[in-house]
């Protein structure tokens, strides 16, 4: 088959980086993004505030500058804290920022942001005569929320999270930037090395293919299933 | 206590903003009784159906369910709120509502939305709440329905659905809020002919209703809503042949 030079092992634990990256950053992101949409739809007006606040910053900030902001910015930050612990509690407290941390930390925050936004649009989607039915029902608020509200809202979010996954799949490119030896370090690398871009970076540019490819019909198989109670239009 | 009235409300005022829509409402169920509430739109019918189960919480006045008053209380902005949220999803499990636009989950078969509050608001065990569940579909008449998902049904199936719904409950007051009115005219038969059945075991219902037929033949009390107050009370025949008020004549009249 394609020979790798040697380097195949290598770029196949740099998928597997990719993978875990792209999981831990994405479940990160559906967390922030069911807290920020319940958030905005609060009656509480400082809840209100934080979440758009948030949206608005992750937002109009690019993902390569937040991400040099929170590899360099974190490690600082930690620094300083530990060089204070030391200080005035001679306690010795390091922690290393490394490049996985901030890589999940960034791309999660970045993209509970736009999960913000899906959420909140889904449950809005959600039909008024849905939930007053759960309340004359008997309903505590977190059985309804639970049972009618997230059921009926994923339906309408799965398109948005489904887009968003593919974004977020191919945002963690970036993370090797700030050192991860990711797939498209070792890649990066072997390139150099050997003088062979089209070599190198082909193989990555397939395996992001495969598994955007794999994971649209995955969402699409979700669609339907959240779909079931829908009738398809044919 | 074995006769308690399973509903009482006395004095229910509601206010939106600056309008008064309900201006002292008082009803006094007997066990079996079948109350119809009619009026023309805006008259405060449905609203008021809505203040007994708290889905609009009355600007003042008592709400009595079988002889449990619903506590209130004043929030922080000075507005009339529930005191206790635990009483308040009691006492809808026990007036179990059916709506216009019949609001079945629809993300749950028809099984699945008749068995979801039983066994989980009033805990009964899921084989005994899925046998109920059948029994009530076959009462309905859509036993074969019951794995369909809402949308796949007709309006007057999915009526007749969120009655058994309703009915699974085992309710000490049905709230009917206009059964038929979302539904196409040659539908509305089957949905009436399930409630008058209803009405002869002797369920107290509370029905909301634009058909006069259903008002005068079924039920054992009237109550005509003008602009907020009960205009003309009593029983189908009192209302309909002999009523007192000038409007509930006018209300009454040919419109053609």
């Amino acid at each position: 088959m394609f020979d790798l030079k040697g380097y195949g092992p290598e770029l196949l634990s740099g998928a597997v980086v990719t993978i875990e990256l792209a999981f831990l950053s994405l479940a990160l992101a559906l967390v922030l993004g069911l807290i920020g949409a319940a958030a905005k739809l609060s009656n509480s007006r400082v809840a209100v505030g934080v979440a758009t606040i948030y949206t608005t910053l992750i937002r109009g900030v690019p993902d390569l500058v937040m991400m040099l902001l929170f590899y360099y910015g974190g490690q600082v930050g930690v620094n300083m804290l530990s060089d204070y612990i030391w200080e005035t509690y001679e306690v010795d407290f390091f922690f290393q920022f490394n490049p996985f941390i901030s890589g999940v930390i960034t791309i999660g925050l970045i993209f509970g942001a736009y999960m913000t936004e899906t959420f909140r649009g889904a449950f809005l989607a959600v039909e008024t005569g849905q939930i007053e039915a759960a309340r004359a029902y008997g309903f505590s608020k977190w059985h309804t929320f639970r049972r009618v509200m997230i059921p009926q809202m994923l339906r309408h979010a799965l398109p948005g999270i489904g887009n968003n996954w593919q974004v977020l799949l191919k945002t963690t490119a970036l993370v090797s930037i700030i050192g991860l030896t990711d797939m498209v370090r070792v890649a990066e690398e072997a390139a150099k090395a050997e003088r062979m871009p089209f070599h190198f970076f082909i193989p990555v540019a397939f395996v992001y293919l495969v598994l955007t490819a794999g994971s649209e019909l995955f969402i699409k198989w979700l669609d339907k299933r959240a779909n079931a109670g829908v009738i398809q239009e044919t | 206590m074995a006769d308690q009235a399973p509903l009482i409300c006395r004095d229910i005022h509601k206010t939106f903003a600056e309008l008064e829509v309900l201006k002292g409402i008082s009803l006094e169920t007997r066990k079996g009784d079948v109350v119809s509430l009619i009026g023309s739109s805006g008259s405060g019918k449905s609203t008021f159906l809505r203040c007994i189960n708290l889905l609009e919480t009355p600007t003042s006045g008592d709400i009595i369910v079988h002889g449990d008053p619903i506590r209130f209380t004043h929030n922080r902005k000075g507005e009339r709120i529930p005191a206790d949220n635990k009483q308040v999803e009691l006492i809808r499990a026990k007036l179990s509502m059916v709506f216009q636009s019949f609001n079945l989950w629809s993300h749950m078969t028809v099984l699945e939305n008749i068995t979801e509050a039983p066994i989980n608001v009033l805990k009964v065990p899921k084989k005994e709440a899925i046998e109920r569940a059948e029994a009530y579909l076959n009462k309905v008449g859509i036993y074969e329905r019951k794995d369909y998902y809402p949308a796949q049904m007709s309006g007057g199936q999915q009526q007749r659905a969120a009655i058994a719904r309703a009915l699974a409950m085992e309710p000490e007051v049905m709230l009917f809020d206009e059964p038929t009115s979302a539904l196409d005219p040659e539908l509305v038969g089957e949905v009436l002919r399930v409630m008058q059945s209803l009405a002869e075991e002797g369920r107290t219902m509370i029905v909301v209703t634009h058909e006069m037929a259903f008002a005068r033949d079924v039920s054992t009390q009237v109550l005509f809503l003008h602009q907020g107050v009960i205009e003309e009370q009593g029983t189908p025949e009192k209302v309909f042949n002999h009523p007192d008020s000038e409007r509930m004549r006018q209300f009454l009249a040919p419109k053609f």
